[in-house]
């Protein structure tokens, strides 16, 4: 009887294509159900709650927690991130660009060695590397002694706990994000085009503006955008690095909900930095020229 | 001293051999290209035709021996720098522009201006009969259309010299043979060099004014199409170009332009013309294309006059094909052309038939035997 309802739907999964395509994508739409869109809900709910004299969550509609959010105050904070996101993807793509160019004209043997430094960071626990580049900012680390001893500065630079020790880790954090779309969409320009374009009367750096930069656009575009989103909600490096001088929207959200106790604004400051960050991301995605290969 | 359009001589180019050491993809290649001249580049896959083409492009540059555009020297001149246009095997056309994009972007590299530029765009496309599709991106066009928007990219720029490195490879094989004409038609008209790579011999012989053909990285023999049709200097040419046959001997006479060889596993000789320098006693082939063989029922001549037998025959429409044995082996294809209808049955050799086979001495060569 159990094999004769195992066989009829074995028999109907077989002969319904799209069925075939429910079964094999069921498993994953449960996950992001369960542990994404029903905390995503939470959250959206509780943006528009109250927060109680204790820390508590009070159950009443209002629109306070976002009304709150047009503060100077936090509009500052706001801005202050959207520049700290916006320097760094740059900063990224400058840096990132020559890199993942070296990486995708290397011969193929090496190719894979150097991708594979690029990911070798990933072995080592974000905090460790935090804490690495403190040792080499602060006061007496290893930047200024070396410069010291060069005599190339008579005083030790003051670069940690500063917007500036922020940036250098946010760079450094996110740039293998930007160099591995960039390497995939470099590789793919096929050499034999540099060659048309030089045999066409180009001069390399004619056919550098001309055929490689436009057919990279779509890593650039992929690149930033993996670099821009972490960037807006990062917390970690400016805790670590920027002291308590710098807070990002991370910072405050991380903070309204552990230290403030205050739930419902933490929810809203998060509704605003998810759905800007995503208009800030399609109108990027749009005006570059292309919103399929990207988005979906 | 612009007396010819290419001229390369002793060019050698080496690359390194991943077994260690190094390999000569082009040794010690020396030709002149006319002016106006459609001179192909003929050989096997490998054999250095495509090498050569790139240094004359300057995507590579010679390990030795030079070579001269109109004369002049080009060293380690850069591919921009040169009078010299590519048409590529894959076309690489720029995927993120359209058509006429494509064809304006060498016009765009030497700075000339944009009514300019737009009125040549329009000529190029015109010439290859492309109107109507300056606006595609090269994906929406068929295999052909890329041809002859690669065709346009590199004649709007008017070189002095078209290289042209199998460009027609990629075609299926009859629009393949209505662009040979169509492109031999096109150089007549713009009076262009043009310098092409194929390693298809049919392809050669219907285009070029004159062929080289190369094997190893070394050019074997140069010559009009009839010269390397008619007159192969080497066993490799007689076999590469066209169908032909081989019968193995020894070299036992010469005199003047022809020369007798004792054939291999028989008691017969065979005459025919002297390629090459030959001593008596070397090993030689006679080599004689198989639409150059007569068949009868009467022996027609005292010398190269052999009985043989049939072994199959099979008709193919415009001529029937005949394997005949001479013999310990020795088969020799036939073609007969079907000049009346093979209906008449008497004109088929049908397979055990006894039949006399002339291989007429000026239609035969002697070759050295490689």
């Amino acid at each position: 009887m159990a094999s004769n309802r195992l066989k009829s739907f074995t028999k109907s999964l077989r002969e319904n294509p799209q069925s075939q395509g429910l079964a094999l994508i069921s498993p994953t739409m449960l996950y992001l159900l369960v542990f994404m869109i029903m905390p995503l809900l939470l959250v959206v709910i509780l943006s528009f709650l109250s927060r109680g004299p204790y820390g508590n969550v009070i159950y009443k509609f209002n629109l306070q927690n976002y009304l709150r959010l047009g503060d100077s105050l936090y509009l500052r904070i706001l801005g202050f991130s959207v520049t700290t996101a916006t320097l760094t993807t740059l900063a990224s793509l400058l840096i990132g660009y020559p890199l993942a160019y070296y990486i995708a004209r290397a011969p193929a043997k090496q190719r894979s060695f150097l991708l594979f430094l690029i990911l070798v960071p990933f072995w080592t626990n974000f905090i460790i590397r935090i804490y690495a580049w403190i040792m080499i900012l602060r006061t007496e680390g290893l930047l200024n002694t070396t410069l010291l001893n060069l005599g190339l500065i008579k005083v030790p630079l003051d670069i940690l706990y500063t917007p500036t020790a922020v940036f250098i880790g946010m760079v450094y954090e996110f740039l293998p994000f930007m160099v591995l779309p960039l390497f995939t969409s470099l590789e793919k320009i096929e050499f034999i085009q540099l060659e048309a374009a030089a045999d066409l009367g180009a001069q390399p750096w004619r056919a550098f503006l001309r055929v490689t930069l436009p057919l990279s656009v779509p890593g650039m575009i992929a690149g930033s955008i993996l670099v821009f989103i972490p960037a807006m909600g990062m917390f970690v490096v400016p805790d670590l690095m920027g002291g308590a001088k710098t807070v990002l929207v991370g910072n405050l959200i991380r903070n309204q909900f552990l230290t403030a106790r205050d739930w419902p604004f933490g929810a809203a400051a998060s509704m605003v930095l998810l759905i800007g960050t995503l208009i800030v991301t399609l109108l990027y995605a749009r005006r570059a020229g292309l919103g399929e290969e990207v988005l979906v | 001293m612009s007396t010819f359009a290419v001229e390369m001589q002793g060019v050698v180019k080496k690359f390194p051999n991943p077994g260690g050491g190094e390999i000569s993809a082009v040794d010690h290649v020396t030709l002149q290209i006319e002016h106006g001249e459609f001179f192909s580049l003929l050989g096997p896959s490998g054999c250095g035709k495509t090498t050569s083409l790139r240094l004359t492009a300057g995507f590579e540059w010679p390990s030795e021996g030079e070579i001269f555009i109109q004369g002049q020297a080009m060293g380690r001149t850069p591919p921009y720098l040169r009078p010299v246009n590519t048409v590529f095997q894959s076309y690489a056309l720029f995927q993120h522009m359209t058509v006429a994009q494509n064809v304006a972007f060498g016009l765009e590299m030497e700075h000339l201006a944009k009514p300019e530029i737009k009125r040549r765009v329009d000529e190029a496309l015109e010439m290859v009969q492309l109107p109507g599709m300056a606006g595609r991106k090269p994906k929406q066009l068929s295999g052909g259309q890329q041809q002859r928007v690669a065709l346009a990219r590199a004649l709007v720029k008017r070189p002095a010299v078209l290289l042209l490195d199998e460009p027609l490879g990629a075609l299926d094989l009859k629009l393949r043979k209505e662009m040979q004409l169509e492109l031999k038609a096109l150089q007549m008209q713009v009076g262009i060099t043009f310098i092409y790579v194929t390693h298809d011999q049919e392809e050669a012989l219907t285009m070029s004014d004159r062929i080289a053909l190369m094997n190893f990285g070394k050019v074997l023999q140069i010559g009009t199409p009839v010269e390397i049709y008619e007159r192969p200097t080497s066993r490799f040419a007689a076999d590469f170009i066209g169908e032909t046959n081989f019968l193995p001997g020894s070299v036992v006479e010469l005199n003047k332009e022809m020369a007798t060889i004792q054939l291999k596993q028989s008691e017969g000789c065979a005459t025919g013309l002297q390629q090459g320098n030959l001593v008596a006693g070397q090993p030689a082939v006679l080599s004689i294309r198989p639409e150059k063989i007569r068949l009868s029922d009467e022996r027609v001549l005292n010398h190269n006059c052999f009985l043989a037998r049939v072994v199959s025959t099979t008709y193919i429409g415009s001529d029937t094909r005949v394997v005949v044995d001479l013999g310990q082996g020795n088969h020799l294809t036939v073609w007969e052309q079907n000049k009346i209808s093979i209906l008449d049955k008497s004109v088929f050799y049908t397979p055990g038939q006894e039949v006399w086979v002339t291989l007429f001495p000026e239609n035969a060569l002697v070759l050295a035997d490689a």
